[in-house]
């Protein structure tokens, strides 16, 4: 069965290019483009893995992940994090949050990919 | 030493010049030629009807010998070695050496002026550069559009046996992508472009640039009373280099054309000749608030008048300088300036007489008022302004001055009762 990945990132650009890799790779991917209601929608979507970006329209990835974090049926989720800015602070927020891998943009694919290999074998 | 040191310097280079023996302008001025030794060597504070007697036998006017521009350099020194206390410059020398080497203090004056002024330059940039909200935005828009294109062709040249359908969506991004990425790079250089200052001195705090503006057009704003003045102003903000600058002279301004539509400058000068300039008169006159009429007054064409705003944290908001009463160029002001007791006593008048370092007196005006600009369910805000006049003639029931400085860290005053900190000055005897 594939696994299922929801990405939420409003760049439709990466979007797009993560979508095509990982649906290469076997995944099925869900993509939204903003935070508004992403938890919600979450819950429909019962994804084995969620990429989330940290500046979205709506709600932040990091207000995104503390949701994920507090809610049992999500706390172990896995989540990969990516961020344009790739400052200390944001990193450090995300890691406080318990986000499994960060990355910041511009990303290698073969990065990506790998995460999410090493993720969803985990 | 005091800060009449130079006028001491001054009558001896005078007396000198004129060939005169210290025992004859002694004699003529009523004093011992012992006593005028010292004063010429800086020795002696000169009382104000001695050094007129001795102006007279000179032949020259009493503010000639004053401290004028020189007074000024001997403050700029001050500053300067309070900024590098570990030099061990001789501070007991520095009237001396201001008398002595005029050109060369006034340039080391003016080194260490532009030695603040370029740091904080440094500081505005770096303020814009951490926390500009547009340049943050365009980085983020260009990191993630470049993020975009690295991953989209490294799809295209990694994958041979891509579908015709992902080729032509993936170009087509490319082709968005990196229009995008044109017209943002466009914007980071014309926003680059527009903080590139030709003279790096000129990066100042938006209130500076807002004050050095007021500076300029000789702190009149009466250009406010017709429709073209009032662009003409307008294209003159729109110059200001910073966008904080414009949107504080923007502020300003709207305040001066309302203290203008209610004192019509016309109007004004004729109730100041009817009433005298007491402010609490002309406030009632116009039906005003007295600040109102203390700004007015300030930034009346050819106004010998200085003015300095605080808000409720004592924070200065504006300074319109008056020769004489110097104003602090960083931290906080003389806890003694009048300005706090209007502060903290909104709607009554104070008056007071006020002797600056350097000896000169003047006349000091301050009011406070609060304000609730949201209603009763609002934040009170306080503010108050102080004018600074030229001195009242001396009486003897005059209350004897209250003496005030610019700032504690480079004011002279020994034992001062509201000092926060040492000056690293040397003190006055």
């Amino acid at each position: 069965m594939n696994r299922r990945v929801l990405l939420i990132e409003d760049e439709p650009g990466i979007a797009e290019a993560i979508r095509f890799l990982l649906t290469r790779d076997g995944c099925e991917v869900v993509v939204f483009a903003s935070g508004t209601g992403a938890v919600e929608k979450l819950a429909a979507v019962q994804p084995d893995l969620v990429i989330l970006d940290v500046m979205l329209p709506g709600r932040s990835g990091l207000d995104i992940l503390a949701d994920l974090r507090a809610d049992p049926a999500t706390a172990a989720l896995p989540v990969i994090m990516l961020t344009a800015k790739g400052q200390g602070a944001d990193r450090a927020a995300a890691e406080r949050a318990g986000v499994s891998v960060f990355m910041t943009k511009p990303f290698a694919n073969a990065d990506i990919r790998a995460a999410v290999r090493d993720l969803l074998a985990g | 030493m005091t800060m009449t040191a130079l006028t001491g310097t001054r009558l001896r280079d005078r007396r000198m010049a004129l060939g005169l023996r210290q025992a004859d302008l002694a004699g003529r001025a009523g004093i011992s030629a012992s006593y005028l030794n010292l004063i010429e060597h800086n020795r002696r504070r000169i009382a104000p009807d001695l050094l007129a007697r001795l102006a007279g036998v000179l032949g020259v006017p009493v503010a000639s010998l004053e401290e004028g521009a020189g007074a000024a350099i001997v403050e700029d020194l001050r500053a300067a070695a309070a900024d590098f206390a570990g030099q061990g410059a001789e501070m007991d020398r520095v009237d001396d050496f201001a008398a002595r080497f005029p050109g060369w203090a006034g340039l080391l004056g003016a080194l260490h002026q532009r030695g603040h002024s370029l740091s904080r330059a440094v500081e505005a940039l770096n303020d814009r550069l951490s926390h500009d909200p547009h340049l943050s935005a365009a980085l983020h828009d260009m990191l993630s559009v470049v993020s975009s294109v690295r991953s989209t062709a490294a799809i295209l040249a990694e994958t041979p046996d891509i579908e015709p359908d992902w080729r032509d969506r993936f170009l087509r991004n490319l082709n968005a992508d990196t229009e995008r990425l044109a017209q943002s790079a466009g914007g980071l250089v014309a926003f680059l472009d527009g903080s590139d200052t030709k003279d790096a001195s000129a990066v100042v705090s938006p209130q500076e640039e807002v004050e050095a503006w007021m500076a300029a057009r000789g702190w009149v704003l009466d250009a406010l009373e017709t429709p073209q003045g009032r662009d003409e102003v307008g294209a003159e903000i729109d110059g200001l280099s910073s966008p904080s600058a414009r949107e504080m002279a923007m502020g300003f301004v709207a305040r001066a054309a309302a203290d203008a539509a209610l004192m019509p400058q016309a109007e004004l000068v004729a109730a100041v000749t009817a009433l005298g300039p007491d402010p609490a008169q002309l406030a009632r006159r116009f039906g005003c608030g007295v600040m109102a009429v203390f700004r007015r007054l300030a930034f009346l064409p050819g106004a010998d008048i200085g003015l300095v705003l605080c808000d409720a944290s004592g924070t200065i908001t504006l300074q319109k300088p008056m020769q004489g009463f110097a104003l602090p160029r960083y931290g906080a002001a003389c806890p003694l300036w009048p300005l706090f007791s209007a502060l903290s006593r909104p709607m009554t008048p104070v008056e007071a007489h006020v002797e600056a370092v350097g000896n000169r007196r003047l006349r000091v005006l301050a009011y406070g008022e609060v304000h609730y600009p949201l209603g009763f369910s609002g934040p009170e805000l306080r503010e108050a302004a102080m004018l600074i006049l030229p001195p009242l003639p001396q009486t003897p029931a005059m209350p004897p001055p209250v003496k005030v400085g610019p700032t504690c860290r480079i004011c002279p005053r020994a034992g001062c009762p509201a000092r926060r900190e040492p000056s690293i000055l040397s003190v006055e005897a």
